[in-house]
């Protein structure tokens, strides 16, 4: 990615600008600005207005009265909304780390298993693997929280027929399984991605190091470790931060298992969430949105998103360069 | 070498068959119970049904509405794939063949979009569709499709564009050619690969998207699929046929999809996954 930014486009522009290319580029010009626009007024703008909007506070749609840190010092300190806050960043970390165990450590396993060319219908379980992550979130949650029920749900019931019927219980009622549960679902749904990746970055570790390792003696467990996971360090920094970009701003899978308020007791409530209820849907008991204090709860999932990207720029891009050079 | 049946071999396969079952499983349970009579769900949850009944799907088609709601999803979805496949072949066309300070500037601030989630920018999108007059209405979720998708448009498109060869549009050029022409008639048939890995990245993302549908739309006439199954499954926790049959169709049509474009699909991922 780095190279593509900087690299000259073509060798062939290297000619004295003329009159035939100051009406190429006015050409150029006139392509991107479609691109430009859209995405300027639909994404950039918003994205920086909002983060200004944050020091206003108003009725309704308009925070137009500027009340410079306030927003910040009430998410921050009033106690109603500081342990709310604290609470879903905390959540979302505990929603991010079970990701990178369970979901990414799969997929790098199952990504293994079907980088092996012989491997009879590997294509059959690549399809497999990856069919969760084509079907709505929304779906996948509603469908796991009918299999999770307690009263009539699949799963405690297929445990009693197997004689583990002490296993079975609340799920998505518990307080302290609850979050596990619906970041195992959710791990469930999008390990497809990981896996993709992960194969997409073995297959063009050439073979040949392979081989030259197996024929001086090592067993395909040592060829993994020394050989294939050190190759594979930029891929499993890019899946990292696309994982914790997802798991940021995860919100479909809490809002169809767990509900607006993350239920029970706030024990699944992520940033995403919490944001919905304070920007739109209005935070219980005030239950009135609060447009100045949600374009705070975003500022703040912004900065912790731009730490995270910064820091893989900064380690794990760096990994990747000395590793090309 | 690996042979066939090596123990290796063996566990590779225990392994990917252990998760096969812990995907299709829960798949089949939705699909096969949706067809079932009420009583039956409970007695036998994995079998097939002894009595096929289309009760839950007629109730959700025409009482739940998703006729309507499958209109919309596919309204808004092509509209703006067409409008991120067009704008985001432009943008990478003139982003590959210019080479300044500017252009690499512009290419930067495209793909930086791929690190920011859109949502983060809710706040001052509602007031924006407001002032235009769009909320509760599907248009207004089409602009804000197209912007989440130039990110990944530019990225893929520009760096494919960037490996045609360079000859390729210079002899166009010498016979004559406008910048539209050699657009039109020399990379666009060439990036059909890339243009289909664009398509497929932003489909699934709009199709699915719950989000912007919760926020803007209020009105049914302009619901989505994935926005109509939110506030219907409520309606329906325990009547299971009609809730799994909801389910179902939000999910066959793309998982079918899926199935049938499964390899090409996985191509296009992989080739995105390698550029990245």
């Amino acid at each position: 990615m780095a190279n593509s930014v900087l690299a000259p486009a073509r060798a062939s522009e290297q000619v004295e600008i003329t009159r035939w290319d100051v009406q190429r580029r006015r050409t150029w010009v006139l392509f991107l600005i479609p691109a430009l626009l859209i995405y300027t007024i639909f994404m950039a703008f918003p994205l920086f207005n909002s983060m200004r909007l944050s020091f206003y506070q108003g009725q309704g749609l308009t925070p137009d009265r500027y009340v410079g840190f306030e927003n910040y010092v009430t998410l921050f300190t009033n106690p109603l909304w500081r342990d709310r806050f604290f609470n879903a960043v905390g959540n979302t970390f505990v929603f991010f780390a079970i990701h990178m165990l369970v979901q990414n450590t799969l997929g790098l396993l199952f990504a293994t298993l079907l980088s092996n060319t012989r491997l009879f219908a590997r294509n059959v379980y690549r399809a497999i693997i990856f069919t969760p992550a084509t079907m709505s979130v929304l779906v996948t949650g509603f469908l796991w929280t009918l299999i999770l029920n307690p009263r009539w749900g699949m799963l405690n019931q297929v445990l009693e027929w197997v004689g583990l019927g002490a296993l079975a219980r609340p799920w998505l009622g518990d307080a302290n399984l609850a979050l596990p549960v619906i970041s195992l679902v959710s791990s469930w749904q999008w390990v497809g991605l990981p896996t993709m990746m992960f194969l997409a970055g073995l297959l063009t570790i050439s073979d040949e190091l392979s081989e030259a390792a197996r024929v001086d003696g090592a067993s395909a467990w040592q060829i993994f470790w020394r050989i294939k996971l050190p190759l594979l360090r930029p891929t499993i920094g890019i899946v990292s931060v696309l994982t914790f970009i997802g798991n940021f701003n995860a919100f479909d899978v809490i809002f169809a298992m767990a509900g607006a308020r993350g239920e029970p007791a706030y024990a699944t409530d992520l940033l995403a969430t919490f944001f919905y209820r304070t920007a739109i849907a209005g935070e219980h008991p005030v239950a009135q949105p609060n447009m100045g204090l949600g374009a705070a709860v975003a500022t703040c999932t912004f900065l912790i998103l731009l730490t995270g990207v910064s820091l893989w720029l900064r380690f794990g891009r760096g990994g990747e360069e000395t590793l090309a050079g | 070498m690996t042979r066939r049946f090596s123990p290796g071999m063996i566990v590779t396969h225990l392994v990917l068959l252990a998760w096969s079952l812990v995907v299709l499983i829960p798949v089949w349970t939705m699909l096969i119970n949706s067809i079932k009579p009420k009583r039956e769900i409970f007695r036998n949850p994995f079998g097939l049904p002894s009595e096929i009944t289309l009760d839950g799907y007629s109730n959700a088609w025409t009482a739940g509405r998703f006729d309507l709601y499958f209109r919309n999803s596919i309204i808004v979805s092509v509209a703006s794939l067409l409008l991120i496949l067009l704008f985001g072949s432009l943008a990478a066309y003139a982003l590959a063949n210019w080479r300044s300070r500017l252009s690499s500037i512009l290419y930067i601030y495209f793909i930086a979009g791929l690190m920011i989630p859109i949502r983060l920018g809710t706040i001052n999108l509602f007031q924006i569709i407001q002032s235009l007059g769009l909320t509760d209405n599907l248009l207004g979720l089409i602009p804000i499709y197209v912007a989440m998708g130039m990110p990944i448009a530019t990225f893929v498109l520009t760096s494919f564009i960037r490996s045609v060869p360079a000859e390729l549009s210079d002899a166009a050029r010498i016979d004559g050619a406008s910048e539209w022409r050699v657009y039109l008639s020399v990379i666009l048939p060439l990036i059909r690969p890339a243009l289909a890995t664009v398509t497929i990245f932003n489909l699934l993302p709009i199709w699915n998207d719950l989000w912007f549908p919760l926020i803007f739309i209020r009105n049914q006439e302009a619901r989505t699929v994935t926005l109509g199954v939110s506030l219907l499954f409520g309606q329906y926790q325990t009547d299971w046929t009609r809730a799994l049959a909801a389910l179902s169709m939000a999910a066959v049509p793309v998982l079918v999809a899926y199935l049938l474009m499964s390899s090409q699909f996985i191509k296009g991922l992989t080739a995105g996954a390698i550029k990245g």
